[in-house]
């Protein structure tokens, strides 16, 4: 059975050399990599009537969005490394997101940038990297 | 897209029209031949509707109200008490334990229910309140509570249909509500006549009662209140309603024409804060006097039964709690199903479930918050004939010199939201029997605006009749329907509870995949 990596990924620089640190580790194993994006969404939101009526199709747009700008570019250029390589798109908290597909997927470990938030902004927006390493049911590597 | 060009003549000519009203300095005259106008149509309508029976020489008993309470007293006793006994179930799906994580980024059940209250938490809870106490006494807290608590099953038989019956469209939109419920649930009980009927009914009544109560009476309460708080008759805004109505106006059109959904984000942030201050200054209040706790209860419960001085009596108080508990819950009335009816959810009981709470945070608890408040500062007899928000600002003001400012900024967010929640149900109403596409749509939107600024400059008298009697009216069509639908409610209860109890339906919280 092949081991299965997880990476996430948001578009940034940081994101980025995350996976590509990520795809060094599982070309090395013959890994399975996943590159999972997260749409920050909650389900606790208060939205008007007009919000909700949109809410499907805003959804379908989002997903596309991320797919074709973010996701797909990096999974095929992984692939044309020569990485096993998927890509996942899902709405959520960034850090329950990323444990829950770990557990799905039986994931080893979980790779992901970090913003390199100031002490300050990090305890105003909270630090996904930080608070994964504290909830995440496998080991978490944090790319610089 | 003729409509559409006269919909924008009509408001090019009623604008200035209204500006000149004012700017003349002689708003009463054109007030008072509107008024003069109107009434006669508005008189008719408001005394079909409240159509009362003289019970003593005081007393009338408005056979609506008796209406409303006994179909929501029937709903239940035939749901066999679905408010007691789902409740607890109802919040887990609130909390989104049994939401398939496939479904995320979609309209959650929570999302669903905090759209719906922001429609009905608003001047009921704080102004319907007020006046309940003041004519019912303490006991009409009780009735209110009462209606409460039997609204909510009302409220979950409504809900479950308005999902149940919804039209879902290939782009993912849905539109749900009394109007499809009536038409496509009464023509699969081989009455497609009288469904129509009544959902046109339903439909014309929801766009008049969108237009009255959910925009004018909002927009000219929030005017009242601002006025009051800047300085009364002495404030620059006094004798500008036109102008405050335009502000208004302008907002709600950038939120619902212009689609400028920060506008709405905000709204939507600050309203459950506002509702969250509100409450804990009434509890605040409550505690620091806890000591006449007891006595507000005693004076709550024995003046249900035994009120002194109320007009009517017991009946006075008690005509007055359910009226006000209509109004502010809107059970029955089937305005919220169509709010209710963008969840995401294959099982139309999960949203009637998560709906049988609405009732219960705006009456039973914000509701009675208020009354409390009220009775304990003890300003209902104190109050000298004052009424409504006044009342209710005075109470608390009592407490907290600073609150009517806050009451203000509340009045007119709230009314701010719910005109948003309506003017959605009203569109959905609008679309339904004028076509559904963009063009009506954007018709009436534009209509809805420009009677927030009519709303404002005026002086209501029979258009507050009128649009009262309009969101009554709703009930009417929408109750008839309700009790030929009641069992197509309960199979679907009875089947989903089902498999529930057997473990069909599990929660998927906790079992993370295995």
């Amino acid at each position: 059975m092949t081991e299965t990596l997880l990476v996430g990924v948001d578009g940034s620089e940081g994101g980025k050399r995350a996976a590509q640190f990520a795809a060094g580790r599982a070309k090395e194993t013959g890994a399975r990599l996943i590159v999972a994006y997260v749409i920050e969404w909650s389900p606790y939101t208060f939205n008007t009537p007009q919000e909700n009526d949109l809410r499907h199709k805003r959804r379908e747009e989002e997903i596309a969005r991320a797919e074709s700008e973010v996701v797909q570019p990096l999974v095929a250029g992984l692939k044309k490394d020569g990485v096993i390589a998927e890509g996942a798109v899902r709405h959520g908290h960034a850090v329950e997101v990323l444990s829950q597909i770990a557990g799905e997927e039986k994931a080893s470990q979980i790779f992901i940038g970090r913003r390199g938030l100031s002490k300050f902004k990090a305890l105003l927006f909270g630090s996904v990297a930080s608070s994964l390493v504290q909830v995440s049911p496998v080991p978490v590597t944090v790319i610089p | 897209m003729r409509t559409l060009v006269t919909a924008f003549l009509a408001a090019t000519l009623w604008v200035p029209a209204c500006l000149a009203q004012d700017a003349s300095a002689m708003p009463k005259g054109l007030d008072e031949r509107i008024n003069e106008a109107i009434s006669p149509v508005t008189d008719v309508i408001a005394a079909v509707i409240f159509y009362s029976i003289p019970l003593t020489d005081e007393i009338a008993l408005p056979v609506i109200v008796v209406w409303l309470v006994a179909a929501a007293a029937f709903a239940t006793v035939y749901f066999n008490f679905i408010s007691v006994r789902a409740f607890g179930h109802a919040v887990d799906l609130v909390k989104g334990d049994y939401a398939d994580p496939k479904d995320a980024g979609e309209v959650s059940h929570f999302q669903a229910l905090a759209t719906a209250l922001s429609g009905t938490v608003g001047l009921g809870n704080i102004a319907g309140v007020a006046i309940a106490v003041s004519i019912g006494g303490p006991g009409a807290t009780f009735w209110m509570i009462l209606a409460g608590f039997l609204g909510m099953s009302l409220k979950f038989a409504e809900c479950t249909l308005g999902v149940k019956y919804r039209n879902e469209y290939a782009d993912g939109t849905v539109s749900g509500g009394p109007m499809y419920y009536l038409s496509k649930g009464l023509a699969e009980k081989n009455m497609p006549g009288l469904g129509k009927f009544l959902a046109v009914f339903f439909a014309v009544c929801c766009i008049a009662g969108s237009l009255g109560g959910g925009n004018m009476f909002q927009a000219n309460q929030s005017f009242q209140q601002f006025v009051n708080v800047t300085g009364g008759p002495d404030s620059f805004m006094a004798d500008k309603g036109w102008l405050f109505g335009i502000i208004i106006a302008v907002l709600v059109g950038a939120v619902i024409i212009g689609g400028i959904q920060s506008i709405a984000k905000v709204t939507e942030k600050i309203v459950p804060f506002m509702a969250l201050v509100y409450c804990t200054a009434a509890l605040v209040i409550i505690a620091v006097n806890y000591d006449q706790v007891p006595a507000a209860f005693g004076a709550i419960i024995g003046g249900a039964f035994s009120p002194e001085g109320v007009a009517g009596g017991f009946v006075g108080a008690l005509i007055q709690g359910f009226r006000r508990a209509a109004f502010s819950n809107e059970a029955g009335i089937g305005s919220a199903s169509i709010a209710h009816s963008a969840v995401r959810t294959k099982e139309p009981v999960t949203e009637g479930l998560v709906a049988l709470h609405e009732p219960f945070i705006d009456t039973i608890v914000i509701c009675t918050m208020t009354a409390l408040v009220i009775v304990i500062t003890g300003t209902y007899t104190a109050g000298g004939g004052m009424s409504g928000v006044e009342l209710t600002s005075l109470a608390f003001e009592s407490a907290f010199s600073w609150f009517p400012y806050v009451l203000a900024l509340a009045v007119i967010l709230f009314a701010f939201s719910t005109m948003l929640s309506w003017s959605y149900y009203g569109a959905k109403c609008w679309t339904y029997l004028f076509g559904e596409n963009r063009t009506m749509d954007l018709l009436f939107k534009l209509i809805f605006c420009i009677f927030v600024v009519i709303g404002a400059s005026m002086n209501l008298g029979p258009v507050v009749d009128f649009s009262d009697s309009a969101i009554f009216a709703m009930s009417i069509a929408n109750i008839i329907g309700l009790y030929i639908l009641f069992p197509v409610v309960k199979r679907e209860l009875i089947s989903y509870w089902s498999r529930l109890k057997s473990g069909e339906i599990r929660r998927y919280v906790g079992t993370p995949a295995e």
